[in-house]
């Protein structure tokens, strides 16, 4: 009898409670399929994308600094100068294209910057997702610590703002070493035309 | 039409970035001419000769096929989804509820049915011509998807919760884009879905055909595509997750006047 009535009840909650991002992913698991590159695995939440999901995007201050400095750990930062070639950095920046299961594994992969930012006054087909970063270097100069800083920020975005919308470029492997010093060198190279 | 067209081109490709403003504004007037006398009407009467066509092993056509208002009936059932079926036990949107009776009513199986839902400006898909000829018997119809049954209300919550999960490999949600007004990627402005208003004139105009691929393009295309540009895996043709953030931005956008199938950019 108590069992009859607790089937009875059962059905009512899941109906009308609102699902938490663990049933979300647990429909996703269901409903989803590997397609090229992009396997399952992608649809595991990571501490940090329950987090930010959980709070909708505004974590408590407390865990958002612990969470950073977890993200912090992840950056492997190279010796010496950090800047790289400014013109490969434009077309790394101009690519949108990597990681979708209809881009071919194993070719290089685009930073998408100019889909959210503004970088070389040139373009006009710019995005305002993130802030315009037209004449970053000419602000803020080319010393260590502004390159170890911009390093930093495209090579895992969330080291510095948990819930960030930009990709953690070097962390999620979409860029390399060399390509996030090329980007570098698109933001803090004198002769870049970010910096015109 | 093609003269304003290449104006719009040369401009993309010349004009000064002071002239992103006109940019926008020259796509809008284009968009406007071509409303005149829009190339959906092509795939609704592709739509209409495939909604008659005996198909599959029994040989029926989808006539008999109940969207919700009746067996055959299409005026304003397009405006009446996404809905709970009953004989279905879901809730399902026009393309599931299409699928749903090619599977039952034509007895086609599933896997052939959904080969090729999204085609391409050479090619457009059955699934996508059926969509224009049944979207366009509601024109002028009030959006009211079903929102009273247990489902209808668990595929919203669903949706919604959808919209705000974020995974993949770069850590993307609805939000990440759609979740700000006034953002835009490149030059393409971004609805912020959670907004009556923007949901309104999405509810509005999709199914639509797009002008910069020259294609018909859907809501189940649209939510693939998102998912695939989010860097994620694919989520399945008419599966739950589909149909509950198709639910989500239909009741979220519902009572507009449904004026479509018209025009994308």
């Amino acid at each position: 009898m108590k069992l009859f009535s607790l089937l009875l009840l059962f059905p009512l909650f899941p109906v009308l409670a609102q699902p938490t991002p663990k049933d979300v992913e647990k429909v996703m698991q269901r409903d989803f399929h590997p397609r090229g590159q992009a396997g399952m695995d992608r649809i595991v939440q990571d501490g940090l994308q329950r987090v930010c999901t959980d709070t909708r995007d505004r974590p408590p201050a407390e865990l958002a600094r612990q969470l950073e400095a977890d993200q912090m750990k992840t950056i492997a930062f190279p010796q010496g100068s950090l800047i790289g070639d400014w013109k490969s950095g434009e077309r790394i920046a101009q690519n949108g294209r990597g990681m979708q299961w209809t881009d071919a594994p194993g070719t290089a992969n685009g930073g998408s910057c100019y889909n959210c930012h503004q970088l070389s006054p040139k373009e006009i087909s710019f995005g305002t997702i993130g802030p315009s970063l037209a004449g970053y270097g000419a602000k803020r100069g080319n010393g260590p610590d502004v390159q170890r800083y911009v390093y930093g920020k495209i090579y895992n975005a969330k080291a510095y703002n948990l819930c960030s919308q930009m990709p953690r470029l070097g962390y999620s492997g979409t860029l390399t070493e060399q390509q996030i010093k090329d980007l570098v060198g698109l933001l803090l190279d004198p002769a870049s035309p970010v910096n015109h | 039409m093609s003269r304003a067209f290449a104006r719009i081109l040369v401009c993309l490709a010349f004009c000064a970035p002071a002239a992103a403003q006109d940019v926008k504004k020259e796509i809008e007037r284009y968009r406007q001419m071509v409303n005149d006398g829009s190339p959906a009407e092509l795939f609704e009467l592709e739509g209409e000769a495939l909604w008659k066509k005996p198909q599959g092993p029994k040989q029926v056509s989808l006539e008999k096929c109940d969207l919700g208002l009746g067996p055959g009936v299409l005026k304003g059932a397009y405006a009446a989804l996404p809905r709970y079926f009953k004989d279905a036990d879901r809730v399902m949107d026009l393309e599931t509820r299409l699928l749903h009776c090619m599977v039952n009513l034509q007895g086609r199986s599933r896997e052939e049915a959904t080969k090729r839902v999204f085609g391409n400006a050479d090619r457009p898909s059955e699934m996508e011509s059926l969509s224009a000829y049944v979207a366009a018997q509601s024109r002028g119809m009030k959006m009211a998807p079903g929102e009273s049954h247990p489902k209808e209300k668990a595929a919203y919550e669903l949706g919604k919760a959808l919209y705000f999960q974020r995974a993949g490999s770069w850590d993307f949600a609805c939000t990440s884009c759609h979740g700000e007004e006034g953002r835009r990627i490149r030059l393409q402005e971004l609805p912020v879905l959670l907004n009556p208003a923007n949901a309104r004139s999405v509810a509005a105009s999709w199914p639509a055909y797009r002008i910069s691929t020259s294609g018909f393009v859907t809501m189940q295309w649209r939510m693939n595509n998102c998912y695939q540009q989010m860097r994620m895996p694919e989520p399945a043709f008419g599966s739950d997750a589909t149909v509950a953030l198709i639910q989500f931005i239909t009741v979220t956008g519902k009572g507009e006047v449904y004026r479509g199938p018209g025009n994308k950019r």
